[in-house]
């Protein structure tokens, strides 16, 4: 149905290596971030790309350390998809969508080694730190991981320690310590519709996707999360090409974030 | 009666509101939408619609169903809001839509439901007022017919004293009385649509507060034209 044009549209015009919008098919939206936009957050970030925009905050709190790891603070990464920020997203619990956005997002930031947790270790078995990761669109025109993604870190480098009383936080104490932060693990998803690989897709290119490939990246290259996504299946030589583009396109990224920062 | 909160907290004038931003035209994928701040209350506000209403059984073959959500963001108070629909924000859903209602003609769409969404990204107290200044423009900037604006404000009475536009500190003093009443007006019929209280005030003293309020509801109103003005002028 109209899905079907679309797609046909979309195919025909990626052919003659043209997007809808008039982008290359390696090209990004323009990417404006911004820290600190929200005073109640311990750290944040409002990150536009094209007509997606993403919200992240960060709230810091104290509870206890997960029986296997004893001696390590606490991530936790949440997304919902507003119906705020699009007219197909709806009310109600968390969708798979939202619930796959989180924890590709997590995945990276976690295997990443991010966080250097054991710094955020109070008491051990007892009490350690625990970080909260909200990210949200305000406006979702495509590509939430990614560009969540890169809210999320930037408001982890934004979010400052909280001052401690008693083994209870004291909410609006901000200190001006930071988070221990080790790494950037930048999320890069390629797409693949018909024989096209993209960057950066807007909802209409998503809506047409055959698979998708989210690629964590570390400043040395190394891989740290994979996801896979879409209907059709992957050649080992669609990843091998996928993976290449994902790694260049993460060093202009990473360049972004430590500009804005 | 005399009053002993003779200076505000920060250094306003009791009829001072914190200052006001609003934008019309936020969200580009939806139908209608406006960011309101005050202070550092924070809401957006996105509208879709007149669309299909689901579940059928909740549509009105006579006139259309205004829906608005309320929710607050996770980072936007001190302690971590869960997100989800919470007992505070189902009600607050509640008094908004009819906070709105009174201004919104929907006998053209039967059948159909238009939906506000409300997210507070920041709050300092004040946040359903903010979020109804916000839903009001969004819905102006939707095309939705409307009589008029409605302006929100909160209202308080701190120790017998009536002040505008209460901040997160003046919301929670500890040792005066304070009654924190949200009021939403229709600034052309100075008709109320949305009133509440929390806290201690006498008779005389909330009518003294709707006489205050008024003014300053007019001037908001204002400020949400302003918004759309400046939208529309190209």
């Amino acid at each position: 149905m109209m899905n079907q044009d679309l797609k046909a549209h979309i195919n025909e015009a990626l052919k003659k290596g043209v997007r809808l919008d008039g982008r290359k098919k390696e090209e990004y939206r323009k990417i404006e971030i911004t820290t600190g936009v929200i005073a109640t957050a311990e750290g944040s970030a409002l990150v536009k790309c094209g007509d997606t925009e993403v919200i992240a905050g960060v709230k810091l709190g104290i509870g206890e350390p997960y029986p296997d790891s004893p001696d390590e603070g606490v991530l936790i990464v949440g997304s919902e998809l507003l119906p705020l920020s699009n007219p197909e997203f709806e009310t109600g619990p968390p969708s798979i969508d939202a619930i796959e956005v989180a924890r590709v997002i997590d995945r990276g930031i976690r295997e990443g080694k991010t966080i250097n947790t054991k710094k955020l270790c109070i008491e051990k078995g007892e009490c350690v730190w625990t970080v909260m990761i909200d990210v949200l669109p305000l406006n979702y025109d495509g590509n939430l991981i990614d560009i969540g993604g890169i809210a999320a870190l930037a408001a982890l480098k934004d979010a400052k320690m909280l001052e401690v009383n008693d083994n209870k936080v004291v909410y609006g104490k901000r200190t001006k310590q930071s988070l221990p932060i080790m790494s950037m693990p930048v999320p890069v998803t390629i797409l693949k519709i018909g024989d096209n690989l993209i960057v950066d897709p807007t909802e209409a290119e998503e809506a047409v996707l055959d698979a998708r490939l989210t690629v964590s990246i570390l400043e040395d290259g190394t891989l740290c999360a994979l996801q896979k996504g879409g209907d059709a299946s992957l050649s080992v030589k669609d990843i091998n090409e996928m993976i290449n583009l994902a790694v260049k396109k993460s060093q202009d990224i990473r360049r972004k974030i430590y500009e804005a920062l | 009666m005399e009053s002993r909160y003779n200076k505000r907290l920060d250094g306003r004038g009791f009829e001072e509101t914190r200052p006001i931003i609003a934008r019309a035209g936020v969200i580009n994928k939806a139908d209608g939408s406006a960011m309101f701040r005050i202070g550092r209350t924070t809401a957006y506000a996105a509208v879709y619609g007149p669309r299909e209403l689901h579940p059928k059984h909740l549509q009105d073959p006579k006139k259309g169903v205004l829906r608005c959500n309320y929710n607050m963001m996770p980072f936007s108070a001190e302690e971590r809001v869960r997100p989800g629909p919470s007992r505070r924000s189902r009600e607050i859903s509640m008094v908004t839509e009819k906070a709105l209602l009174p201004v919104v003609n929907l006998e053209d769409y039967p059948n159909a439901v238009v939906d506000v969404f409300i997210e507070l990204i920041e709050t300092d107290a004040g946040s359903r007022c903010a979020g109804i200044c916000a839903a009001s423009i969004a819905l102006a900037d939707a095309g939705i017919i409307m009589k008029d604006m409605v302006a929100a404000v909160s209202t308080g009475v701190i120790d017998h004293r009536i002040v505008i536009d209460l901040d997160g500190e003046e919301e929670h003093l500890a040792d005066l009385d304070v009654a924190d009443i949200p009021i939403a007006m229709i600034p052309s019929t100075e008709e109320i649509t949305l009133l509440q209280m929390d806290g201690k005030a006498s008779k005389e003293e909330l009518f003294r507060a709707i006489e205050m309020v008024k003014p300053v509801l007019k001037r908001i109103a204002e400020v949400q034209r302003k918004a759309l003005k400046e939208k529309y002028k190209g």
